[in-house]
Order: C-alpha cells, then structure tokens, then sequence
C-alpha cells in the first residue's frame, strides 16, 4: 500500500515537473507574473512528492517487504537496520530515485534564497529546473522504477545488499557525492537563464557564487569520502584508482574548481563572460556525463551499477537534449557579448585565467583517459582496453604541478594591475626556504627522493605565500587581534579553501613515496618487523556476525617492546549472497596508518597477511574536508550577501 | 546572427563525444562483461550432484555438446523469473546444467518439484568454490561452455526470452555450426 502511494507520488511529481517547466516559461514569453510566480509552489510540491515517494521506499526497505523486486534484490531481513536504509542507494534505482530528490530539494532551496531575484529571471530558472526533473523522473519511471512488485510470487527472503556497500562510508558517500553533483544544475540553470534572458552581467555572476560553493563543496566531501571508503573497505589500501567511475565525478570537480574562480572575476572585474557561462553548462554537462558513463554499462568499473543499455541510450538522449541544446543557445545567444576592461599580464585576471586553463587542460586528460577505451573500441571494431594508472600519473600529475605553482605565485596578485615587481618579491627567498626546510625535515626522518622534495617545496612555498598573506592584511590593519574578526568570510574561506591543497600535497606526496607494505604468510606466532613496528600474529578465530560469519585473526603491534594496538582483520562470508569480504584493521594515526589486511587461508592455521606502513595518509582526506570547509566558509560571508541585494535592483530594470 | 564562430566549437566538441558514444551502444553488447574465462577451459571442480550426494560431478561431465551452465539458488528471485524461458530453451533441444549455489539442499529440491527441473542435472555448489572461480557476481548467471569444455559466453543477470533469442542462440548456432 504504502508502496503504491511512493509510487504515484512519483507519477504525481512528474507531473508537477512538466507544469514547472511550462507554466514560468509560459508567463515569461507572455509577460503574464501570475504564471511566472506560480512556479514557487509548484516546486514546493514536486519537492513534496519526490520526498514522499522516496520514504515510501525507505519504509518498503524498513519493513522487508520483499514483494518490490528492488527490495528483494538489494535487502534481507538479517540486514542491520541503518543498512536498510542505506541500501535504498545501494543500486541503480533507488540511488537514482535519490539523484532525483536531491534535484527537487535544491529546486526547492532556490525557491527559499531566492528572494532577490526578479520575478523574471526566478521563474526561468525554475522553468530550468523543472525540465531537468522532468526528464529524471521520466528515466526513473520507465526505465528504473523502485517500486516495481513481483506479485503474486515473490521471495520469502531477500538477496541482500552487496556487502562491500554494508558500511558507514557507504551510508554517506552517495547522498553527499549527488548533492554535489546535482547542485551543479542551480549554476546550469542561472546560466541558461542568463542567456534566455540576454542579460549577461555580473549580477548573475554574484547570484551564481554561492550555489557552485555549495555544490563544490558538497562534491568534495563526496569524493574524499569515496576516497577514504576505498582505503579502507576494498582491502588493499590504495585511496584513488582512476576508475572510470571515481573520474566521472572527478571532472565535474574540476571544472567546478575552475568556475568557482572564474565567477569570482566576472563578479569583481566583469571579465570572461562568456567563459564562465561555459564553465558553468560544462560542470553540469560532466556530471549528467558522469551519470551516464555510470549507469549505462559502456564502461565496466567496481563501481557497477546494474547494467542496462537502454537506460543508457535514454540518459544519452537526455544528455544530447540538455547540452547539445544549451551549447546551441550558447553559441547563438552569446554572440556580442564583449568583456571591455582590460587587465595587465600579472594581474589576478590573468592569474585565474591560468588556473581555468590548467583545470580545464587537467579535465581534458581525465576525459580523454576515460573514454579513449570507448573510442578504441569504435575505431578497431571491438576490441576493449584499458587505460591504467600510468597514462594519468604520466600526464595528470605534471598539469597539477604547474598548478601548483600558480597558486603559490597568485596569492599577492591583485585585480586589474599587480607589477611583476611585487609579484616576485621575496619569492626567491621563500622558494629556497621552502626547498631547505623540506630537505632538512626528509635528512632528518625519512629517505631522499627528489618528488617529494620538489612537491613538498612547492607545498610549503604556497603555505609561506598563504601566511604572508595573512601577515599583510594584519600589518595594514596594525595588528590589532580584533581586525582579523572582522575579516569577510569569503577571505578565510579562501585561505581554507587554499591550505587543504597544501594539506593535500603533503598527504600525497608521502604516502605515495614512503609507504611500506609487506605480503607474507604467517602463522599463529609468527612476527614480522616493518619499518620499527613488530607485527606478531596471535591467533586466528570464528566469529559470528548478524549476516555474515568471520575469520578473525589478532595481531598485536609493539614498538620497540611498548604495545601499540592490537588489530583484528577479518575475512567475512556474508551468507545471504555467499560472498567473501576483506575486512582491513587499521590503526589510524595523523602521521602515519597501520593497515593490516588479511588474505587467502594457505592451510589450516597459515594465512596471507598484507600488513602496510602509510605515513600521512589521513592528510589527502583532512586536506579535502579543509578545502570543502573553505568553500562552505565563504558562503556565510555577510558582505556578499547585503551586495547581492543591491545589485538585484539592477536585475529587476528590463 | 554568429559572427563569432569560436563560440560554436564547444557544440562541435560535444557533437562528435555524442556520436561517439552513440557508436559505443551499436558496436557490442555493453552488458558483456570481459570475462577472464573467455576462450578458457571450464575451471576444475569435484563436486556432488544434487540428486545423489554419492555421484561426484566433474568438469568431464560438461563434454560433448554445446550446453548453457546456470547459476542459480533458490533465495534468487530472479532464477524463478528465467525459470520458465530455461524450461523453453530445454525443451528445444539445448541441454542445461545447473550450478546450485550456495543454497540449502532441501529447499533447492523443493523448488525443483515445485517448479519443474529441466536441468540435465545440477552441480551441488553449497560453498561457493566453483562459483569463486567463476568470477560470479551473483545469481542467476548463465555460461555457454562448448562441446570441448571451452567457455564461450558470459551472461550476467536474467535470461529473458529477448536475451536468449538475440544473444545466445546466436552463439549457440555458430558453435554448433563450427562442429558441424
């Protein structure tokens, strides 16, 4: 019962989606403001539906109702409760039925903080919105629909949820990851609604900042979340594998990283107009890209969804719709439209402009990486390839680098005009300062390796420029404590938003070059010295879980005859699928994990043991949460809001 | 009207990446995973046979014809789906074996007397070994295994009437069509 009314409240909310695209857009081209402020409530209740068919499936999960196929397939009554809900994401119906609510909740929230916004422009972008869930819920109903029954014969039991998803980073890397992703469809909208409208100004570059923070934000979350999830579940403690799937979100990311900047000039300087326009339709078109690549089984990842070419073949001709339509407004509407201020070549325009080059240079290897097996595949008649590794850290790594560079180099630059002068002051020195404090700190614990000098001087040379920075405005402002406080938001959301790169670099750089790992056999009483620690293993036992059974084994660590920690991983047999799982024990630490994982039983008593030493791994995450707090920081800056009230007048006069 | 032609160049781009992945629909069948099998021998296995746990069952048993391995338990709803278009597929003359994975003894022999059995006969595979070594992901899978044990085909998830009339009787025809 409860099933059939999630499943026409998602009929209903399909119907709302096409009245929100026609009824706005309707008023617009007539000048009717009735119909163009009827697009308020209609999103409200689209929201409302596509809320409520989504917790009529969460409660069909709750209550085991194994006559819904999707419950059947992705649940078990032996499943703990939290994994009942998760498991409402845990395949490709739910979690895009998930997908689809959060674009009604973001439709919603433009309705809530969009007050300023002229009545005009609000009801296209709504009108926006409002096709794009159109076009979701028509994919999840004829295509992957949820609710779909097997009646009058269904299962006694269910087939469970893959157990590599039974897990806490599993609970919340989706939800977060397609706030994100989605959230990109707010700055698509404004986009669009700029060009409909023929009124491209920096009103609409202010009004768009704070949405791509969010999405940003939520996105990196979302990725360092999937990150750590890998480390620790998949059982061999790599963090990133350039899979096809993890790309998928990675290039939405990093064009959203290149509009976030690219929106700050338009904003300030009135430059790059049209650019950021295309950054913005691009960062979308990734993401429903992503989608695609995703759910349609053209690219086989671990990521897997439930493979089915004809969702593919819709998301495509979805996809094809969405872009290829706004790329053609793109190229006819932003026909004239021309940036008259002019900026030096040292100036941060200019600065930007290298960091959008860059971002989209980086995009454009990931793109290529990830579809040159496809491409392969149409040129050669079928043969399949993969691109590894290799390629990405051949060609990716060095993009970065230059990057990196710029970021230290751009810190002091200024809009408009910033002379080489004051630009490379003092760089000199705090470059080599930053070299001898990497050298001395790798003399002193650790190996030399010429990577991670080069990386970890470019690391702490941004860290140096960060600080100056900091120093400077505090020198200007005499330094009186009380003035940092009164420093907008948006600026130490920078500065956040900045350190978690470095943070990251740090993390990065280390782990990759001072790991240690060790593959052995070991038997109850066998020991094994890795880099000062000693790994004994103790013993081995069965456990029982609520869906699985186990084999445990204890190994304790000591340092230098101190007890360090004891760990247990397992090797569990989930029995519902009958699937083996490795479960890694790690000891985490801020500059260094003890990761022990187990592998085959190679006879009675011995087994495979992976034990792995990662200095500074936490630091890649750590340095991901900074940087989406950054983001999220300069969202609340005060200043920004009470300017963008003003400049909304501007956007009310046609 | 364009007068700046470089604003047409993203449209461009994104035309030829649809097309692209337009082409990668039509080429091959995307739900064909690769499979480390392909064109290999059926792994090894010694395993009892459902009906008689005194009858081990071994890869030998798959020789001599053309036959469709099934993976299927009685906890998959979807084995009960493709039941009846495998009890169509065997009455036309196209032998099935059945692996019965993971599953316990009694409730697999009840759903086959509930639902019928054309299964040649089944491999009793209770541990999941022979399923570890076929790289299953779950059930139901269905193998096409040729008349010298090789591994020729790969089907992941329901056999529908469309899957069998558009991709494995195709196999099925051309393997037999080579013995011939």
């Amino acid at each position: 019962m409860i099933t059939e009314l999630g499943h026409f409240s998602l009929i209903l909310a399909l119907g709302l989606s096409l009245v929100l695209t026609l009824l706005p857009a309707w008023g617009v081209q007539t000048g009717n403001i009735t119909l163009m402020q009827c697009g308020d409530s209609i999103a409200k209740g689209l929201f409302f539906f596509l809320l409520l068919a989504f917790l009529s499936l969460c409660y069909a999960f709750v209550v085991d109702d194994f006559s819904v196929n999707y419950v059947a397939s992705n649940s078990n009554s032996a499943l703990p409760p939290y994994y009942k809900i998760s498991a409402v994401w845990g395949a490709h119906e739910g979690s895009f039925l998930l997908w689809t609510l959060v674009l009604g909740g973001w439709t919603f929230a433009v309705t809530l903080f969009s007050r300023d916004l002229s009545v005009d422009m609000r009801a296209r972008v709504l009108s926006i919105l409002g096709f794009l869930a159109f076009g979701f819920t028509l994919f999840s109903l004829l295509t992957s629909n949820p609710f779909e029954r097997s009646l009058p014969v269904f299962p006694g039991e269910g087939n469970d949820l893959n157990p590599l998803l039974q897990d806490f980073g599993l609970i919340v890397h989706p939800p977060m990851l397609y706030i994100g992703y989605v959230g990109f469809a707010v700055p698509f909208a404004l986009a669009i609604a700029t060009l409909w409208s023929g009124r491209l100004d920096m009103a609409w570059a202010r009004w768009s900042r704070p949405w791509t923070n969010v999405a940003w934000a939520f996105l990196t979350v979302g990725i360092t979340l999937g990150s750590w999830w890998a480390y620790y579940e998949l059982g061999w403690g790599g963090w990133w594998f350039w899979d096809a799937v993890e790309n998928a979100s990675f290039m939405p990311w990093l064009v959203g990283t290149a509009l976030i900047h690219s929106l700050a000039s338009t904003e300030k300087r009135a430059v790059f107009k049209t650019w950021t326009v295309l950054l913005a339709i691009s960062a979308f078109a990734l993401s429903l890209l992503g989608g695609f690549l995703v759910r349609s089984g053209v690219l086989t990842s671990v990521h897997a969804f439930a493979q089915d070419p004809q969702r593919g073949m819709y998301i495509l001709i979805f996809l094809i719709i969405v872009v290829g339509g706004s790329l053609a407004l793109y190229a006819v509407r932003a026909q004239g439209i021309k940036s008259n201020t002019t900026f030096s070549w040292s100036s941060r325009e200019a600065m930007i402009l290298v960091n959008n080059l860059l971002l989209v240079v980086a995009t454009a290897v990931v793109l290529l990486g990830t579809l040159y097996p496809l491409a392969y595949e149409a040129v050669s008649g079928g043969k399949k390839l993969s691109v590894g590794p290799p390629y990405f850290n051949a060609v990716f790594v060095p993009v970065m680098v230059v990057l990196f560079v710029f970021m230290a180099l751009s810190q002091r630059s200024r809009w408009k005009d910033t002379t080489l002068d004051v630009l490379l002051k003092r760089q000199g020195f705090y470059v080599i300062g930053s070299m001898g404090t990497a050298a001395l700190l790798m003399f002193t614990l650790a190996t030399f390796k010429s990577y991670v000098l080069l990386i970890s001087t470019i690391a702490f040379w941004i860290f140096a420029n960060l600080l100056e920075n900091v120093l400077q405005r505090f020198k200007r402002r005499r330094w009186e404590w009380g003035s940092m406080f009164a420093q907008p938001l948006s600026y130490y959301g920078m500065l956040l938003g900045h350190l978690g790169m470095v943070v990251m670099m740090i993390g990065i750089c280390c782990t990759v070059y001072y790991s240690v790992e060790r593959d052995l056999r070991m038997a109850p009483g066998d020991e094994l010295e890795l880099a000062g620690y000693q790994f004994k293993f103790v013993e081995i036992r069965q456990i029982n879980g609520p869906n699985f059974i186990s084999d445990q084994a204890e190994i304790s660590v000591t340092r230098n005859g101190q007890d360090v920690i004891s760990l247990f991983p397992e090797k569990r047999l989930y029995s519902a699928r009958g699937s083996v799982m490795t479960e890694a024990d790690i000891d985490p630490g801020l500059f260094r994990d003890l990761y022990v994982a187990l592998g085959e039983p190679l006879t009675q008593s011995a087994w495979g043991v992976r034990i792995q030493i990662k200095p500074f791994v936490r630091w890649i995450w750590i340095g991901g949460l900074l940087s989406a707090l950054g983001g999220i920081l300069a969202v609340g800056d005060k200043r920004y809001r009470r300017s963008r009230r003003k400049d909304s007048s501007n956007f009310l006069k046609i | 009207m364009i007068t700046n032609k470089s604003l047409i160049i993203p449209l461009v781009l994104f035309s030829s990446l649809a097309v692209l992945l337009w082409r990668s629909f039509s080429l091959e069948d995307p739900s064909l995973l690769p499979s480390q099998l392909l064109d290999k021998p059926f792994p090894e296995f010694n395993l009892e046979d459902l009906h008689s746990s005194t009858r081990i069952r071994n890869a030998d048993d798959l020789l001599g014809d053309v036959s469709l391995v099934n993976v299927w338990a009685t906890w998959c709803v979807n084995c009960l789906i493709e039941h009846p278009v495998l009890t169509r597929i065997a009455q036309g003359g196209v032998g099935i074996v059945g692996i019965n994975y993971n599953d316990d003894l009694k409730k697999a022999l009840v759903w086959l007397d509930q639902y019928g059995d054309p299964y040649t006969f089944h491999i009793r595979d209770n541990k999941g070994t022979l399923a570890i070594d076929l790289g299953v992901y779950g059930a139901p899978e269905t193998f096409i295994v040729d008349e010298s044990g090789t591994v020729r085909y790969r089907h992941i998830g329901v056999v529908t009437e469309e899957v069998w009339m558009e991709k494995l009787l195709p196999v099925i025809n051309l393997l037999r069509g080579n013995s011939a």
